[in-house]
């Protein structure tokens, strides 16, 4: 090694054990630190070799592609995207198969703590008869076995403790001490463009575990809140996890996001999603930014976060890459989502177009201890924790 | 008395969707899945047998040393760094096949023989 300065992953001991974080012993550790060290080299040392090799003998030898699809069919013949893309697709399994030994194998404690914590408080709204939705019910995003609603056994949270342990590894703990970078991005968001912005009531749709929520809950003591999904294995880990890092204002409502009737108009002042959208689907979503902007009060915020949209000027190479994780990540509505028009779909969901908001956000975290991603130059298209804000704010009545 | 979840069967479940395979020969693609399997496993060996050479360093060692043991923040960069070199020497050969995009004509030693052995 030279002497420059480090500047890969921290160590996976900095991640932050509140009290519902699955123990991991010392080779755990070091599984989830070789894990995101992988990743990190698939990012920064293969992927820009993928590209040389686009430029140097497809893009010479092949048809001019006139969309992003023909240029990944071209890479699919490339020996170096293949052993990427294999090697990527690897790690990810070898993630969810890490995490999943840490938390079944301790699955009878975490659940019996679980329950402890959430038996009769009123904050857990479960309803069992809830159907998931079919664009969870096919497929398990970003294969993760079982997604975020089956249950091995009844009360079972091994799901949403692995994806709280292991996602440490998909950014290389980009995402900060507690994976909740997302919501500290956007509360700083809005306490720099909207310093007097007061919510009553915060709602935070396909929160899964609150992780990023509970910045927000904490940034707005005063605040109802509200996390939406439709796991319940995630929900009821979420309450634990919130009252294990002492944040109480958070209440988890097992409900589909395309009816919320539960809540009248106007009921919330702020409507949130964080990376949701992308896991939804073209039928679910315009219901979902209607009843958004239904429950939206006047004077009221509404944003969604996620990853750049495909625009015109974004080249196909990197439209390609970036539609990885659809066609291979078990992410499929990924590709169309990002080539929607937004704005368009926020308007039809009823707001005007001058009260359309744009913007852009990265994680952030404890700078000290982990990677800034608003200051790294590894672009990981797609898994980079920077994001953009698409929402709305309601005029005053 | 049975064991309601069994990691050992249900840590590596296949996740619903069906799996794409990328490289011409699918047997390559299961090896390669086994051999990284096994780099990873080299990784956490080496980070335990780090844990225990530096608490050799200092002072006597118990179990309990090791699983609690924290690096400083010099220690993690520099298990960072291992990590950083270790993956750079088992993925050579993408670097190699890399660094050969821009020589597409290049010589094998085959070539070079042939050429050397040529009379003047």
């Amino acid at each position: 090694m030279t002497d420059k300065t480090y500047d890969g992953p921290p160590d996976y001991r900095l991640v932050g054990e509140h009290g519902m974080f699955p123990r991991t012993t010392h080779d755990e550790k070091a599984r989830f630190n070789f894990l995101a060290h992988l990743n990190r080299h698939l990012a920064s040392r293969i992927l820009p070799g993928v590209k040389t090799a686009y430029e140097t003998r497809i893009e010479p030898n092949n048809p001019v592609p006139n969309h992003r699809n023909q240029v990944r069919k071209q890479l699919l013949k490339d020996p170096l995207f293949q052993h990427w893309s294999a090697q990527r697709r690897n790690t990810m399994e070898l993630r969810q198969q890490a995490g999943r030994w840490v938390t079944l194998r301790q699955a009878e404690a975490m659940n019996a703590k679980a329950r402890d914590l959430t038996e009769g408080d009123e904050r857990l709204e479960l309803d069992p008869d809830l159907e998931i939705p079919p664009y969870l019910a096919k497929i398990d995003h970003h294969c993760m076995p079982g997604s975020y609603h089956d249950e091995l056994v009844p009360g079972d949270v091994t799901g949403p403790a692995n994806y709280d342990c292991g996602i440490f590894v998909t950014t290389g703990g980009g995402l900060g001490r507690f994976n909740d970078g997302g919501g500290h991005a956007v509360v700083k968001w809005m306490k720099t463009n909207r310093p007097d912005f007061a919510p009553k009531r915060i709602l935070d749709i396909g929160g899964g575990l609150g992780q990023n929520v509970l910045p927000i809950a904490q940034a707005y003591p005063d605040a109802e809140v509200v996390c939406l999904d439709t796991g319940a294995p995630s929900l009821r880990y979420g309450l634990a996890r919130a009252k294990e890092m002492g944040v109480d204002n958070v209440r988890f409502v097992q409900a589909n996001a395309e009816d919320m009737s539960r809540y009248p108009d106007g009921h919330f002042d702020w409507v949130q999603s964080t990376m949701f959208l992308h896991e939804t689907s073209v039928k679910s979503m315009p219901k979902i930014m209607k009843e958004s902007h239904r429950v939206l009060a006047p004077g009221g915020i509404c944003m969604h976060v996620e990853q750049p949209q495909y625009s015109p000027d974004m080249p196909l190479y990197e439209q390609a890459i970036r539609d990885w994780d659809a066609f291979y990540n078990n992410e499929p509505f990924w590709t169309k989502m990002h080539e929607l028009d937004l704005d368009q779909w926020m308007v039809d969901a009823g707001f005007s177009r001058d009260e359309l908001l744009h913007g852009g956000v990265a994680a952030v975290v404890d700078a000290e201890l982990f990677p800034e991603h608003a200051n790294d130059d590894v672009e990981d298209y797609g898994r980079k924790a920077a994001w953009h804000i698409v929402g709305g704010e309601k005029k005053a009545a | 008395m049975t064991q309601p979840i069994d990691p050992l069967a249900l840590a590596g479940a296949k996740p619903k969707g069906k799996r794409p395979y990328f490289l011409d020969n699918p047997d390559v693609e299961r090896v390669m899945a086994i051999t990284m399997a096994v780099a990873q496993e080299l990784a956490v060996m080496r980070e335990r047998l780090d844990t225990v050479e530096r608490l050799l360093e200092a002072k006597g060692i118990s179990q309990a040393d090791i699983e609690n043991f924290q690096p400083t923040p010099e220690q993690a960069d520099a298990r960072g760094a291992w990590h950083q070199e270790y993956l750079a020497r088992i993925l050579r050969i993408y670097q190699q096949e890399i660094e050969a995009l821009d020589k597409p004509d290049e010589p094998t030693s085959e070539d070079i023989g042939v050429e050397l052995g040529q009379d003047g």
